[in-house]
């Protein structure tokens, strides 16, 4: 599915550092790099603007108000200070990570101390890069793949969860006999055509029913199988 | 020779002579290239940012060190911040002083640490005056019908 180039559409970055200095710079060098920007000084204020919430357990939850598991705002990367008081940049990783509706957002650290241990455990535990301070323009570069590649992620997952609701679909209709159309004269070596789809589906998912059917089904495959699905010759 | 060129090659040169001498490094270069025309003041609001944080760190570290009891720790912590936001505007000599600055605290050299702090002071004062008589000079390139040259 082709993904439209729409100039309008930007890119939306939430910047953390609990420096008043190192805010206005960050902010100034996204908005430069036509990135839509917000700031804030801290990590638990990062994680309000996301929607995150816990529950009293201390469980993460998913974000209040939508069961749709949706953020309120869109935030296609998070750039934030390692070295942060409260909730460090690492802490503030970590539980983006753990939370299921946000781990897809990818994560940049930012620090003015080179540690390489700490630039290990920060990859390691997600982040997709580790900026030395004072970051430059040339720096942010390094940012629109991994926020183009959540784009095409999130477009994915909306793709793979429509062929899932097709699949459910054509296993009830796996119960029922077959209802052929009526018979005409034809010859026996003509493939029969397949039982139409419901007409609601037509309209939207024909591309997505077709690769479902075509595609073949590997041995990964989590979904379950169903055999006997008539493919489109 | 008119007066814009006049200014602009007084404005080269006092850019060098910064650059030179170490009060400021490419750093400030790049905080200049992120000046435009939808934030003109861009670069003035960082520096008086930073020089309003500055002075407020030296007078607590200087409060931190008449106590009787140094807490080194919490000085160290202002150093930290001090040291952090100067690499962040470029301001190279002051930023120099906090690597200084902070082996004293870890050191917990209370002499070295108020000398440190005596030295962090006098680059503060130096490099306001000096950056006022920048922007001064850009002004008046600007009120003299001129645009502020790009920094080398």
């Amino acid at each position: 599915m082709a993904i439209t180039g729409d100039s309008r559409s930007q890119f939306h970055v939430l910047a953390v550092d609990d420096s008043l200095i190192d805010r206005k710079l960050i902010e100034r060098l996204l908005k430069t790099s036509s990135y839509q920007v917000t700031t804030v000084d801290s990590g638990s204020k990062a994680l309000k603007f996301l929607g995150f919430q816990e529950d009293e357990q201390g469980n993460p939850d998913t974000p209040f108000g939508s069961p749709n598991n949706h953020q309120e705002v869109e935030v296609n990367l998070i750039i934030t200070d390692y070295c942060m008081p409260g909730m460090t940049g690492y802490d503030l990783l970590k539980k983006v990570k753990e939370s299921s509706s946000l781990r897809n957002i990818p994560v940049v650290i930012m620090s003015s101390e080179n540690v390489p241990s700490r630039i290990t455990r920060c990859l390691e535990e997600g982040a997709e890069e580790f900026f030395l301070k004072p970051v430059r323009l040339s720096d942010l570069n390094r940012l629109k793949p991994h926020m183009m590649k959540t784009k095409i992620k999130n477009q994915k997952q909306e793709e793979d969860q429509e062929e899932l609701k097709i699949s459910e679909i054509q296993s009830d209709e796996q119960q029922q006999p077959v209802q052929l159309p009526s018979p005409q004269p034809q010859p026996e070596s003509q493939p029969q055509p397949p039982p139409p789809p419901p007409p609601a589906l037509l309209l939207q998912h024909n591309n997505n029913k077709r690769k479902a059917m075509e595609e073949g089904l590997s041995p990964d495959r989590t979904r379950p199988r169903y055999n006997g699905i008539p493919t489109m010759v | 020779m008119d007066l814009l060129s006049q200014l602009r090659g007084q404005i080269a040169d006092f850019s060098a002579f910064l650059h030179r001498e170490g009060f400021v490094d490419d750093q400030f270069t790049q905080l200049q290239k992120l000046r435009d025309e939808s934030s003109p003041g861009f670069v003035v609001e960082v520096v008086s940012l930073f020089f309003e944080d500055c002075e407020k760190l030296v007078n607590n570290m200087a409060k931190a060190l008449e106590q009787q009891i140094v807490d080194f720790k919490q000085v160290d912590s202002h150093v930290h911040q001090l040291k952090g936001s100067s690499s962040s505007i470029g301001a190279a000599r002051i930023h120099n002083v906090c690597i200084a600055f902070k082996t004293c605290c870890e050191d917990q050299n209370r002499d070295g640490c108020v000398r440190c702090l005596q030295q962090v002071n006098h680059e503060c004062i130096q490099l306001k005056n000096n950056l006022q008589t920048l922007f001064k000079l850009e002004q008046q390139i600007v009120a003299a019908g001129g645009s502020i040259p790009a920094m080398q």
